[in-house]
């Protein structure tokens, strides 16, 4: 029997990413968050996780997607990184998926860019593709900060 | 228990023994015959060996083994310690700390087993051995030597309760114990049948338990994390309190009121105990010193003594980190250039050894730690001459700046005064250093010297960094908090003054503050909040600048709103947000929202105010601080009653406030009025300063109600809070104010020419007086302290 894992999975415009679910620390609803002018555009801002401050990072611009629509409230899924709690915004939160490793592939040539970096793979569900994201990669804002600075 | 925790406990316990060590050396070298001491370091350097024994580290061993080889002969009288000894001891542990770091870091015995060190403590042995052996023979060292054998009974008694006890100081082997009994009361008594009275033995066995008791049972060690974390649950617990606290009085429930009052001491308490947990006192890192000093000292052929007052005084563990490099460079700098060599000591009539002063004390929710000499002190001309020759100052200035100034110079980079250049210091680094460490923990550094009799630098710091005063202000819809260290004033230009105050230099905003340019920079504009448009468009409304200090220069910010001052619990910023060079920091206001922290520097180097380096401005500054010449006070001028201009030092003022005449209400016939939860007492300026004989005449009215708003200082003094009621606030001013005339009427302190106009200076004690509390007991006197009647 090949090995399973557990994915927490959540939306995205439309699409369906996972992370490990042993990564995760918890998953919150939409907080107050405090803005951080002059960070990378993809930090959305601060918020106060019970007495510790959390950088919120908006996934959506991230991964280059569309912005959120105004009115969408973004969920916190809060992550382990190597430097501390990160809270990942995302539109929707999916179920606890249980995969086995073979289901997995990385993914296609095709896919370009930075966000090739972010995503390990996908797991091929029953009825659709689950994007794994690096958690690593997602929280490291020092590439980003370049280019986002370089772009304005 | 794993491997590597245990290397990890090994080296922990080492380093703290290690540190001992070096105190006890050089304790012991000026009492050689410390029999204590000396058990103390054997034991020490015993239980590093024996424990690298255990864990393979053969080198270390090796080294420990020589060093403990030498210490025996030392412990069991064979000769006594000299300075050359002492030395080859100290090297000893040098030795030792550096392989321990290499373990530290590699986990392995390290590279080098240090063969000279050996040698020499070898050959030390032979030598040592000898020359005391020609040398007289001390009587107790034969008894000492005789007793162990005699005693043995009474001391195997003592020492098989001893056992556990000893082990918990550091795990000395059985058989240690038993030979460090006699050790103590021996020498004193040898010629006495000591082994039959057992109270002895006892007594040193009371003496052991009590000791093992102090050191290891009472205290526990804690990982700093642990204790962040702490801190961390304790600031939730903070915020869940206000919001049950919030909730319980909509709520009529009197129990529920009850256990959230509970809730609420219990919490605050807590804080106030887990912060504690964090301070260590400051002897932690002065304990070295000795070690330094004596180092320094014989480097260069010294003689000098260390003294410590205050060392219980105690700082957060981050600052304490924070200072350490300071202060050691601050000490090597007394011995080596403050303190003369003993033959030019007594030529001017000194002792022959220096003596170098640490003092720490609390003072104002600040720790002050002075370092003092009483050596050659600064020479102020060869300062002078030497910031003219490295081109700091042009010679006109230079003869123009007061012995203060010339002091200050020394801080600036690239500067020594030193005749030569030796190997602990004179290279010109270090004291910019020193200044630029302190500062960067919110402290300054001071040095006061007087030529021939010594120099005094004094640090100041702040007690702790987790939590600190700001300034909070609101930008762009967010607030921000700002360091109060940074803060020097708050202006508020009015909305139909905007258009005339704020000029521009080729389109970069300056304000005249006291007849000089300050330059402005827009915190929306420098966050990118709002678009120039928009910060433009608001020249309708007044504007509030916070006067900032950054690197010596000063610069006003311009920000939406000026909120409070507040004290806040700094969280730092996650790695993501470390680039981002404007914050310092963020912080969980009372709300529960987050702000962010401002770091003055950044944003005044994001806006261009100083340059990335401090050499540039330094020609301005000095030129600066020369023109304003002598020293200055800043006063607050103020119109007294019947428009004459009156001032008062601005350090006894609190704060500016302007009230309603509305909220002016009447406490017997007393003008008071609420302010931030008490009851402040309003002294009107009006009424102090009438002849006593109208004052009887004219008892106090409310004021009119269609009156204009009041101005007020609210001040302290000696514990009291009041509110002085004047016509109207005119400026603040730096001047020397040195033209001086006496007092023509009471509570005024005397006439002084500040900003060519004759001002009365008024005397805050007196008026107090004045206000008659003398029919009050002294507990009420304070309430009513705004009185007159």
């Amino acid at each position: 029997m090949s090995q399973t894992s557990h994915f927490c999975t959540f939306y995205l415009d439309k699409l369906l990413f996972g992370v490990e679910l042993k990564g995760v620390q918890e998953v919150i609803r939409s907080l107050d968050m405090t803005r951080v002018p002059l960070a990378p555009a993809v930090v959305s801002g601060l918020i106060n996780l019970r007495g510790q401050i959390v950088t919120a990072v908006d996934l959506r611009r991230r991964l280059e997607l569309e912005p959120r629509p105004a009115g969408l409230l973004a969920m916190n899924v809060v992550v382990r990184s190597e430097d501390g709690a990160v809270s990942l915004l995302v539109d929707e939160i999916g179920d606890v998926v249980e995969v086995e490793e073979d289901t997995f592939e990385p993914p296609p040539e095709t896919l370009r860019g930075s966000v090739r970096t972010l995503i390990l793979g996908v797991h091929k569900l029953k009825d659709r593709l689950m994007h794994v994201l690096d958690i690593e990669k997602a929280c490291q804002m020092t590439d980003v900060a370049e280019s986002a600075a370089a772009g304005r | 228990m794993s491997d590597s925790d245990i290397v990890q406990d090994f080296l922990a316990e080492s380093y703290e023994n290690l540190d001992r060590l070096d105190r006890e050396l050089v304790g012991l070298e000026k009492n050689p015959h410390d029999s204590n001491a000396l058990a103390s370091v054997f034991r020490t350097i015993h239980t590093i060996k024996g424990t690298c024994g255990f864990l393979g580290f053969n080198k270390l061993e090796k080294v420990a083994h020589v060093g403990e080889s030498l210490l025996t002969r030392l412990r069991d009288g064979q000769f006594t310690l000299n300075p050359e000894l002492t030395t080859a001891l100290l090297g000893m542990v040098d030795a030792v700390r550096q392989m321990l770091k290499e373990i530290q870091s590699t986990g392995q015995d390290g590279e080098v087993d240090y063969p000279e060190l050996r040698e020499t403590l070898t050959r030390l042995q032979q030598i040592g051995a000898s020359a005391v052996k020609s040398a007289e023979l001390p009587a107790h060292r034969k008894v000492l030597s005789s007793v162990p054998k005699k005693r043995s009974k009474a001391a195997k008694l003592g020492a098989a309760k001893l056992e556990p006890a000893a082990a918990a100081i550091s795990s000395p082997p059985p058989e240690l114990a038993t030979k460090e009994l006699p050790t103590e009361p021996v020498p004193a008594r040898a010629e006495e049948p000591v082994i039959s009275r057992p109270e002895d033995v006892l007594e040193a066995q009371h003496t052991l338990e009590s000791r093992s008791r102090d050191k290891a049972a009472e205290t526990i060690r804690v990982g700093v994390n642990v204790l962040d974390k702490l801190m961390t649950l304790v600031g939730e617990l903070v915020l869940a309190r206000n919001q049950l606290l919030q909730i319980s009085n909509t709520v009529e429930d009197t129990s529920l009121q009850a256990v959230s009052q509970r809730m609420n001491l219990i919490a605050t308490e807590l804080q106030e105990e887990v912060m504690k947990t964090r301070l260590q006192p400051i002897g932690n890192i002065w304990s070295q010193f000795p070690r330094t000093v004596r180092d320094v000292a014989l480097g260069c052929g010294k003689e000098v003594k260390i003294e410590m007052e205050g060392k219980e005084t105690e700082l957060d563990k981050t600052i304490i980190e924070a200072i350490k490099d300071p202060l050691t460079h601050l000490v090597r700098n007394s011995v080596d250039h403050g303190i003369e060599l003993p033959e030019v000591r007594m030529k001017a009539g000194k002792e022959r050894s220096g003596r170098l002063i640490l003092r720490a004390f609390h003072e104002g929710g600040q720790v002050n730690i002075e370092i003092s000499d009483d050596g050659a002190g600064l020479n102020v001309d060869r300062i002078r001459q030497k910031a003219v020759e490295r081109g700091m100052v042009t010679a006109e200035h230079a003869a123009l700046m007061t012995e203060r100034e010339i002091f200050k110079m020394v801080f600036f980079p690239g500067f020594s005064t030193a005749e030569k250049v030796t190997k602990v210091s004179g290279r010109g680094v270090g004291m910019d250093v020193v200044k630029t460490n302190v500062e960067r923990i919110g402290g300054s550094v001071d040095v006061q010297s007087i030529a021939g009799s010594g120099t005094t630098v004094r640090v100041k710091i702040p007690l702790t960094l987790a939590i600190i005063p700001a300034l909070v202000v609101t930008c762009g819809g967010d607030r921000y908090a700002i360091p109060q260290v940074s803060l020097l004033e708050l202006v508020r230009i009015e909305a139909d003054e905007v258009a005339t105050g704020i000029e521009l230099v080729h389109g970069a905003p300056v304000y005249r503050l006291r007849g000089r340019l300050l330059p402005l920079v827009y915190l929306s504009r420098e966050l990118k909040l709002a678009e120039d448009a928009k910060a433009t468009a608001d020249k309708d409304d007044a504007v509030n600048i916070v006067v900032l200090q950054a690197d010596e220069r000063q610069f006003g910010l311009i920000v939406d709103q000026i909120n409070d001052t507040e004290e806040i619990v700094v969280k730092p910023l996650r790695k993501q947000l470390k680039l981002v060079k404007t914050f310092a920091g963020s912080s969980i206001m009372g709300d529960g929202k987050v702000a962010l922290i401002l770091d003055v520097l950044g944003l005044a180097q994001r806006a261009s105010v100083v340059g990335e380096t401090r050499a540039r401005t330094l020609m301005e500054k000095t030129a600066e601080a020369a023109a304003a010449a002598a020293e200055k006070q800043t006063f607050l001028l103020f119109a007294g009653p019947g428009d004459s201009r009156m001032a008062i030092p601005l350090s006894t003022l609190a704060r500016l406030e302007e009230f309603p005449v509305a909220q002016v209400e009447m406490s017997g016939n007393r003008w008071v009025i609420q302010y931030r939860g008490q009851i402040l007492p309003l002294i009107r300026l009006q009424v102090v300063l009438e002849e006593r004989r109208n004052k009887l005449r004219s008892p106090e009215i409310p004021p009119a109600p269609d009156s204009p708003p009041i101005q007020v200082l609210v001040m302290n003094h000696e514990g009291r809070t009041f509110g002085l009621v004047v016509e109207r606030i005119l400026d603040i001013v730096e001047d020397r104010a040195d033209v001086k005339s006496a007092a023509t009427r009471a509570s005024v302190l005397y006439s002084v020419v500040i900003g060519g106009r004759v001002t009365e200076l008024l005397d805050i004690p007196a008026i107090l007086r004045g206000a008659d509390v003398s029919a009050m007991p002294p507990g009420l006197a304070a309430r009513s302290a705004g009185v007159a009647n």
